[in-house]
């Protein structure tokens, strides 16, 4: 139930280093197979890479046992946080994790930007990963000392618009409240979730327990690109495809979905939109 | 713009009943079309008789608009030549990207016209294209190896 952000790196890493790949299983639900996970761990697991939320499923996963069990094995651990931070609070000294990556456009900020936060300790034995202005101390034709933390891992001007628009989407995210957009989407993902199960023919994708607010979804007879044609035709804005995680699709043996999700603006009248714009589908499919 | 200008009555049947489904084989020449992005995958198999399409079938996972694409495409240039599918190819190129362009598309695409909806959903013009690409390195890769079966499908993606 992973990102292609968080498959594709990695491989592109073996390639290059020769290590080795594993893929801890999922269930029929959805939710991560956590014993398998653990069983995957040895003393010789490097990185452990997991979502925080799945993108194309919304499974919340259980990233605090998974990052103690990770730690316990002696491995790093990064959490794609993409999908979570603009729906719960996270702390990342709290889960103790050593790397933490999000993306500003899934948290209401400008495109182009992300965060990378990493544990000090860590951020100290790395080497810059990349060279120009700003990263450094000195330079000369002998040689170049590097600056510290965080600047050497700052090469070149930053993308100074993206960081203003992302520190202003995080302050209204913490102006509106977190806790309160987070109880808001829950209750609209299980009002959503049983509107969308009184359909006849469709079907939901991924049904973990605790999810965030996203629900990935089939309907018989109807290709979910016709679907997302339709539903925007009505006014419903929905995300159709593989989400990026061609995986998952070929687990649950669907092509694509189409995806609704909820963000803080999302309200019980775009619920209803949604539920008669299906109808709409049906009706000109037959 | 009308939904059911998109989703037309011979549409939503070809999609429904594809003609020309399956798999020929032997064929003298086939290719795989797909689109990465939507996940929408084709396979075209086709006869030849020197330079006339005597057969051709398609299988594949698509949308509706794709999928009666390809089976409208296969009915279509059975029997054609090369010239005349080319002639053919342009015309519904033409009909499926004239957008904001409310003339009628020309007369002799036939049943072909029913896709020049998606004029007006350029986010769905490559799921009514992605046939005739595929079905243009089919030709293309025959064309290569003349006088040879080919050594593997061609491949043609749409992104």
């Amino acid at each position: 139930m992973e990102h292609h952000a968080n498959i594709v790196p990695w491989q592109m890493l073996c390639q290059r280093t020769g290590a080795t790949l594993k893929v801890a299983p999922i269930d029929r639900r959805g939710e991560l197979d956590l014993a398998t996970f653990k069983a995957l761990l040895s003393n010789r697991t490097k990185l452990a890479a997991f979502t925080q939320v799945s993108n194309a499923l919304g499974t919340v996963l259980p990233i605090k046992d998974m990052i103690a069990a990770a730690r316990a094995a002696g491995a790093l651990v990064l959490i794609d946080g993409a999908q979570a931070v603009a729906h719960q609070r996270v702390d990342v000294q709290a889960l103790d994790c050593d790397f933490y990556a999000f993306s500003s456009h899934k948290l209401y900020g400008p495109t182009g930007i992300g965060v990378l936060w990493a544990r000090e300790s860590v951020l100290r034995e790395m080497p810059p990963w990349q060279g120009g202005g700003d990263m450094i101390l000195t330079v000369s034709f002998s040689g170049t000392t590097y600056n510290d933390l965080p600047y050497r891992f700052e090469a070149g001007t930053p993308n100074i618009s993206g960081a203003v628009g992302l520190a202003a989407a995080i302050d209204y995210l913490d102006a509106l409240g977190i806790e309160r957009a987070h109880a808001h989407e829950q209750r609209l993902l299980k009002r959503a979730t049983a509107a969308l199960k009184a359909i006849d023919g469709l079907q939901i994708i991924g049904e973990a327990n605790e999810k965030s607010g996203v629900i990935s979804f089939v309907l018989d007879g109807v290709h979910p690109h016709d679907l997302g044609t339709i539903l925007d035709d009505e006014g419903v804005a929905v995300r159709t495809g593989h989400h990026c995680a061609m995986p998952v699709m070929d687990f649950f043996d669907v092509p694509a979905t189409a995806r609704a999700s909820f963000g803080c603006y999302s309200d019980d009248a775009d619920i209803d939109q949604l539920v008669r714009a299906l109808g709409r589908a049906r009706e000109v499919f037959g | 713009m009308d939904l059911k200008d998109l989703y037309r009555d011979v549409i939503l049947d070809h999609n429904k009943h594809p003609r020309n489904f399956g798999r020929l084989d032997p064929c003298d020449t086939s290719a795989d079309g797909n689109n990465p992005l939507c996940g929408d995958r084709l396979t075209l198999t086709l006869r030849l008789d020197g330079d006339r399409v005597s057969d051709i079938k398609f299988e594949g996972k698509g949308c509706a608009i794709s999928t009666a694409s390809a089976s409208l495409m296969t009915e279509a240039i059975k029997g054609k030549d090369g010239v005349a599918i080319k002639h053919l190819s342009t015309l519904v190129h033409q009909a499926l990207t004239a957008h904001g362009d409310d003339s009628l598309p020309p007369a002799e695409l036939g049943k072909l016209a029913a896709l020049a909806g998606v004029r007006e959903y350029p986010a769905r013009v490559k799921c009514a294209s992605l046939c005739w690409h595929t079905l243009d390195a089919a030709l293309k890769h025959r064309t290569n190896s003349l006088g040879e079966t080919p050594t593997g499908p061609a491949t043609v993606s749409t992104e």
